[in-house]
Order: C-alpha cells, then sequence, then structure tokens
C-alpha cells in the first residue's frame, strides 16, 4: 500500500472489542454507516457535559457558548465543502435534507416550484432517500418522474441524455456514487445538460462526501445533501447545501421555533437562510460532533483517504476475480468508481452469505441496499456488499477473500 | 461453531431440494408476503378441504432460512385439521420466541425443530417466520 493510514485505527474504540466466534471486528459496511474515532464520541459527550443549551436563545453563558460551538460547526462544515458558511443547513439526516428541498420545491410559494407537466429526472441507481421523495413530489404536483437507465457494468446510461433532460425539465436529482455499484457518475455532463434548460441539480453525496474532497463550486450543483453518520460523525445530524441565491427564494419545508423573523396570529415570516430551514432546537451536539469528525477527516486528509480506499478496492476486485462462482455487481475497473463493491456467490443468497461473514467477524451489508428498483432491474434479490473506510486496511481484503470461500465450502457451492 | 446451530442439515436440505414448491392450479386462496427489509418473498396457495388442509404450494425468493422454512411447513401441516396446524403454527411461532432457550416440541414440530437455532439470530427469525405467517393468513381468511 503506498498510502499507510494504520495508525489511525487505534483511534476507534469500537476495534477493541471482539464480535461473534470471538474474532476481531472486520467492519467492512462503512457504507450504511461509518464507525467514529475517540474525538468525535468526545465532541459530543462534552457538549452535554460541558455547554449544553439550546442555541439562539436563551441570556446565559452556556447558551452563548452552545451556539458558538453550532455555528462554528457550521462554518466548519462549510468550509469542507468549499461552501459559504450561510449556505449550510443542518437536518437531523440526508434522508430529511431530501425531503425538506422536495417538500420546499413543491411549495407555490417558492421560486422555483414544480407544477403539473413539469418533468422530474433521477436515475434507477437511486437509494430510496432520492428517489421516493421525488415520486411524492411528482404525485402531489401532478409533475412526471423520468429517469436515466444504468448501462449493464453499472455505470449510468447518458446516452440519450438530451431525452431525459428536456425543456420541461426542473429538477434533477442524481447520486453522486451509487451505494450499490460505487460508480461515481459523470456529473459534469449532467449538471451542464441540466442547465442548459434552467433545472436545478440535486446532489445526494452520502456515498462521496466522507470519501473524497469535494468542492460544490467546481461541482456546479445547486443543493447537496449528506449525513453525518457517514462522515465519521454522529447519527442524527446531516446536511443540506443550497446555493445562498437559491435557498433564498424557496419557502420552508418545517416550521415552528426559532426559524422566524416575526409572527401574528394570522401568520409568520421566516427568518434569513440557512435559520428559515431550521425549524426547533437543532441537533447541536451532533452537529457539533459532526464538526469533530470534519477536523478528524481533515488531518487524516482526504486526498489520502481516497487513495487508500481506491487501493482497497483494486485489490478486493482483483481478489474477488479470481474466486469461481463469484459476481461482481458493477464496474470492474477502476475508472470513475469508489469504495463500495457489491457481489453475489453462485448458488448462496445474499443474506446467508452475510451470516457466514459474520461469524468470521466480518461485517458486510446485505440486501436490496434500499434500491429495489435497482435490483429488480438487474433480476437480483440482492447482493452483498463491502464498503470502506480509512480505518480499513489490506488484511480486511484477505479475510474478507478467505471467508467467502468459506461460504462457498460451507453451502457446498462450487470449487 | 456457532454457525452449525442456525444452520442444521435439515434446513440445507429442504432450501437445495424444497419441498411443495411450485404454485398449484388449485387454490382457495393466494397471499403473497415479504419482508422489506431483506427482500425475501413467499406467494402462497393454500386449498381446504372442509376443517383439513388440503394442499399448500408456494413459490418464493430469499435465503436459506426463509424457504427452508416454507417448505417445512407445507410438509407439515399437509394433511393436518386447521386446528393441529394452527397449534403447530403456535408451537413453531414460540420457538421462535425462545432466544435460544427452547429446542422445541418434536411431536408437533417434527423437522420443524431444526430451526430451534434460528431463535438466537435475532436478524433471521422474521425469515423463518415468512412461510408462516402468509400460511396463517391465508388460512385465517379462509376460516374466519
Amino acid at each position: 500500500m503506498s498510502v499507510d493510514l494504520s495508525k489511525y485505527k487505534k483511534d476507534f474504540p469500537i476495534f477493541a472489542r471482539k464480535v461473534r466466534g470471538g474474532n476481531p471486528l472486520i467492519y467492512l459496511d462503512s457504507g450504511a454507516t461509518s464507525q467514529k474515532p475517540e474525538s468525535v464520541i468526545s465532541a459530543e459527550a462534552d457538549f452535554y457535559r460541558t455547554i449544553n443549551a439550546a442555541v439562539h436563545r436563551g441570556a446565559h453563558l452556556l447558551a452563548e457558548e452552545a451556539s458558538e460551538a453550532y455555528e462554528s460547526a457550521r462554518a466548519n462544515v462549510a468550509k469542507f465543502i468549499g461552501a459559504k458558511t450561510d449556505e449550510v443547513v443542518f437536518t437531523k439526516s440526508a434522508t430529511e435534507s431530501l425531503n425538506m428541498i422536495a417538500y420546499s420545491l413543491g411549495n407555490l410559494g417558492s421560486t422555483p416550484h414544480i407544477s403539473a407537466g413539469d418533468e422530474i429526472v433521477v436515475s434507477e441507481m437511486e437509494h430510496h432517500a432520492n428517489l421516493i421523495p421525488w415520486q411524492q413530489l411528482a404525485k402531489r404536483t401532478g409533475a412526471k418522474l423520468t429517469w436515466f437507465s444504468i448501462t449493464k457494468d453499472g455505470r449510468l446510461d447518458l446516452s440519450d441524455i438530451s431525452s431525459v433532460i428536456t425543456k420541461k425539465t426542473k429538477i434533477v436529482a442524481i447520486t453522486h456514487q451509487s451505494n450499490v455499484f460505487g460508480t461515481i457518475v459523470p456529473l459534469s455532463e449532467i449538471t451542464k445538460a441540466a442547465h442548459a434548460v434552467g433545472a436545478l441539480v440535486v446532489l445526494d453525496a452520502c456515498q462521496s462526501a466522507p470519501h473524497f474532497s469535494i468542492d460544490v463550486k467546481k461541482l456546479d450543483v445547486d443543493f447537496l445533501a449528506f449525513s453525518g453518520h457517514k462522515t465519521l460523525g454522529p447519527t442524527g445530524v446531516g446536511v443540506l447545501w443550497g446555493k445562498a441565491d437559491v435557498l433564498e427564494k424557496l419557502e420552508p419545508a418545517l416550521f415552528g421555533g426559532s426559524m422566524v423573523d416575526s409572527v401574528t396570529m394570522e401568520s409568520a415570516t421566516w427568518a434569513n437562510v440557512p435559520r428559515k430551514f431550521e425549524a426547533g432546537v437543532p441537533n447541536m451536539a451532533q452537529a457539533v460532533g459532526l464538526s469533530a469528525a470534519i477536523d478528524y477527516l481533515n488531518i487524516v486528509g482526504m486526498d489520502k483517504i481516497f487513495e487508500h480506499e481506491q487501493e482497497l478496492t483494486e485489490q478486493l476486485l482483483s481478489g474477488l476475480s479470481k474466486i469461481s462462482g463469484v459476481n461482481v455487481v458493477g464496474p470492474l475497473d477502476m475508472k470513475d468508481r469508489g469504495g463500495v463493491i457489491s457481489f453475489t456467490v453462485d448458488g448462496v443468497h445474499p443474506h446467508d452469505v452475510g451470516q457466514v461473514l459474520d461469524q468470521y467477524g466480518i461485517a458486510v451489508r446485505t440486501g436490496h441496499h434500499c434500491a429495489w428498483p435497482l435490483m429488480k432491474k438487474l433480476n437480483l434479490v440482492g447482493t452483498t456488499r463491502a464498503s470502506f473506510h480509512l480505518y480499513n486496511d489490506s488484511n480486511d481484503i484477505y479475510a474478507l477473500l478467505e471467508a467467502i470461500e468459506k461460504v462457498k465450502s460451507y453451502f457446498k457451492v462450487g470449487k | 461453531m456457532e454457525l452449525d446451530s442456525l444452520y442444521q442439515e435439515v434446513i440445507l436440505d429442504h432450501y437445495k431440494s424444497p419441498h411443495h414448491k411450485g404454485l398449484s392450479d388449485q387454490k382457495d386462496i393466494q397471499v403473497h408476503h415479504k419482508n422489506p427489509s431483506c427482500g425475501d418473498e413467499v406467494t402462497l396457495n393454500l386449498v381446504m378441504d372442509g376443517q383439513v388442509v388440503k394442499d399448500v404450494s408456494w413459490d418464493g425468493v430469499g435465503c436459506s432460512i426463509s424457504m427452508a422454512s416454507v417448505s417445512v411447513m407445507s410438509e407439515l401441516i399437509i394433511g393436518k385439521s386447521y386446528v393441529q396446524a394452527l397449534a403447530i403454527f403456535d408451537a413453531f411461532f414460540e420457538l421462535m420466541q425462545s432466544k435460544g432457550q427452547s429446542s422445541g416440541d418434536e411431536n408437533l414440530l417434527e423437522d420443524g425443530v431444526a430451526f430451534a437455532g434460528v431463535s438466537k439470530f435475532p436478524a433471521r427469525i422474521k425469515c423463518a417466520l415468512l412461510g408462516w405467517m402468509a400460511f396463517k393468513d391465508a388460512s385465517t381468511q379462509v376460516m374466519e
């Protein structure tokens, strides 16, 4: 390995425990959620221990310190993705971020807003969280949902891009990196086509932002969502980023305390962006925890993390190709793909594969990966998925490859 | 190995050579059950002859546990009275909730006791119960 990140694994307390069979934990499920370094766990706990108070309210020292910590977290997140601080909205999850955008864009008071006859474009490889909110928006407004197909090797089929993104297209909501295939989508082609017809681009960055460096200006998208818990941060915090001038013209989706400018018995007006999108007391300790996670990722270096995961991906793809009866679902080469590898084992259901791997302490994801339409399209009941983060190493790959052989012998399939 | 308590030979045999798989033409009712979290699906045809379970046939996709379980269940309940079939259902359901503390009533469950180990794996209980819940649903609709 040309990048050595081995010294960081000890920062993650969970690797001190033993799992099934008394085995050490080999965690290959970071695509579902990442593990947390001690600094993140401490930052979240320390918020409660030392400065806990409702932010942006209260005339006391704790409220001041909590507000300061929360707003610093916002600034840190903004810097992490190359955004302006006021463009970052904290949500409870990436799922909430995407739903909020879909709601706001369906509000008649928003500019633009979706109406009957408009088209919303997604792809066949979206996670349910970037599919169903748009299905529902289409249903509420009478808009039409259309989508990009995928190619046989798990890439986006852009061959008919001009018939998918049309003059009627108002939104293109697309994943940055597939949570099933690991494919990184050719974004610039999509943003160019979308912007040429005046459509907004919503990027689901759940599988990208935690693993490689992101700059929203370079990506040239209009909205971006990612989750804290896949980014070494706590659960309960997600990020919604939007271009300032776009966010300003949108109505909020959630209403309540803290998001208002003025309120009467009959009506209310909204605070400025981003506050108008953060109704209620936010998940403060979690935002502060996410900020600590970003500090940690910056210390390790996003470019190093990406390179490290690329090496692991290449190793695993090469190892899997040598096992008969094992089929990688998704790109077999390293072009535009990240550290998410789905595969099937002939004659063994993914759930059974995962169960045998678990016996050896190997944690993987099995099933449809919240991408049911995609599984149906591929005529698969599901896959087994290995996904990485900085704490994985070559030994994890060897252990997985060895355990897959054991799966085959346990279920008496192939040679 | 802990795994062997889950994957008994009986289960692997039924998985490889499932019984009563393939939907019959005749049916009083057809039900379709699935586990949305893992994508397993079972379609089950039930034929009752008065108070007797005359025939169960099924088709489905899923893991070894879910497919073997519906196979074993079909074998067990065909030819039983509705009351007996419900007693077998209850015994199996109870076994699944036993957290590994019960080895199951072999008189009632026969090959079904092979699933005792499943109760130690919380994530797999719903797999083992998939076909059984389909039968319960189908028989309740026909009989009640």
